[in-house]
């Protein structure tokens, strides 16, 4: 929560990435306690590893210093608490926290959980349903990274022969 | 590039681990926390590390760009392949109880199958990012 | 059961909920489109919390199947959030990748300048 609010606060982007890093971590150890272990796994790696290098690399191409806020904040400020206040009201109709009985845990999850070894011979539950049950949804994720990928190359690729036209700098 | 010894050598210790590492989260994965995605940027990570220290010519000479860039749709089709050979065998798409005899031991090895490819286009992906942003910056 | 005691059942939605409109502030008040998309960063996390949380059981374990357990957490939302991170890592340097590109063009990344830049032309 600090490190959120010091993320909000601060205009050196240097250290709003490193505190961003440290933010990664702190995600991961609440993955932890909410038992999700494969994604908080993903999340240290990705969140402290890979996305604060991307982030960092992409800072040295552009400027590391934001400037002073050039608009009234009070609007934004309105509208973010004023969604806040409707979703933490919204949150009372949900199921407490931590109940075996909750409507998430009556639905597919059962299944799953009784029947993977079973059927698929993988302890690893995560495991099972990412690459067996919903391996459709997994091919389509891998697609988006793929496409992603393809669309940051053809995005960064070829600076030399762009910055000769007049595309560029106006005068 | 010449920079802090400590770093070199220390970056030179740890990478190996790193690999062996990735490829464990990814075997392992059946029986422990881990899978194709977590391992792909594990793998990533570490030929990261190894151009963050050393510069990106030499990173370059262990992972190529064109042998990169090559691996990003190998993964996706190594998934696909995996679908298209349930179909072929008058099966659904992704179906993997084809690939053996008893149909859970298909499908154990479809999901290895499944998570080399996502292995190897998570992976790939993410170094042909960095080298996209590092390049861009010269 | 009063509203209370309802507070206390749903905090960790609450705590999720802060962070979510920290990220959308900063998305909605600052200029700069660097510090955009790390409050983009923000708000995922955010909905990965909200997907995890419902998924955990009091007293249960993580979804790797042994002998020795019975309660297990629900693997459905990691499964659903595993995903998510790594795609969302790729989106944000595809935007990352637009930003160097709208700095190369324009010189700046605040959008303002950009704005006003557009409006003299």
């Amino acid at each position: 929560m600090i490190v959120t609010i010091a993320i909000v606060r601060m205009r050196n982007l240097f250290g709003v990435i490193a505190l961003s890093g440290v933010y990664s971590f702190l995600m991961a150890s609440v993955l932890m306690v909410y038992d999700a272990v494969d994604v908080a796994m993903t999340e240290a790696a990705v969140g402290a590893g890979v996305s604060t290098v991307l982030l960092l690399a992409a800072l040295h191409l552009t400027k590391s210093l934001e400037y002073p806020m050039p608009r009234p904040a009070a609007v934004p400020l309105i509208v973010a608490v004023g969604v806040g206040l409707a979703l933490i009201w919204a949150t009372y109709d949900l199921p407490a926290f931590g109940i075996a009985d909750a409507p998430i845990h009556k639905h597919v999850a059962p299944h799953y959980l009784q029947n993977a070894i079973k059927e698929t011979q993988v302890a690893n539950v995560v495991s099972a349903v990412l690459a067996d049950y919903r391996s459709f949804d997994t091919f389509g994720e891998v697609i988006v990274v793929f496409t992603a990928g393809i669309g940051v190359m053809l995005l960064l690729k070829g600076r030399r022969t762009r910055r000769d036209g007049s595309q560029g700098e106006t005068p | 590039m010449r920079l802090d010894v400590v770093l070199r050598v220390g970056v030179k210790l740890i990478i190996p681990f790193m690999l062996v590492f990735g490829l464990y989260v990814q075997l392992h994965g059946d029986y422990g926390p881990g899978g194709g995605f977590q391992a792909g940027v594990i793998v990533a990570g570490a030929i990261i590390t190894y151009a963050l220290i050393f510069g990106i010519e030499e990173a370059q000479r262990v992972a190529p760009r064109k042998l990169v860039e090559f691996l990003v749709p190998l993964g996706v089709l190594i998934y696909a392949g995996t679908g298209v050979i349930g179909l072929l065998s008058g099966q659904n798409f992704l179906d993997y109880s084809v690939l053996a005899a008893h149909a859970p031991a298909g499908r154990e090895r479809g999901i290895l199958l499944v998570e080399a490819g996502v292995l190897v286009t998570v992976a790939s992906t993410m170094i042909a990012l960095f080298y996209a942003f590092s390049e861009r910056g010269r | 059961m009063g509203g209370f005691e309802n507070f206390f059942a749903h905090y960790n939605y609450v705590a999720t909920i802060v962070l979510m409109v920290a990220g959308l502030y900063i998305v909605i008040a600052r200029g700069n489109m660097i510090k955009k998309l790390i409050g983009l960063m923000l708000f995922q996390t955010s909905v990965y919390l909200l997907y995890i949380a419902p998924g955990k059981i009091i007293g249960g374990t993580p979804p790797i199947l042994d002998a020795n357990f019975t309660i297990y957490s629900n693997p459905l939302p990691h499964v659903l959030i595993l995903t998510a991170i790594v795609v969302g890592v790729a989106t944000i340097a595809l935007g990352l990748a637009i930003v160097s590109r709208i700095h190369e063009a324009y010189g700046t990344i605040e959008e303002d300048e950009i704005i006003a830049r557009d409006d003299q032309e």
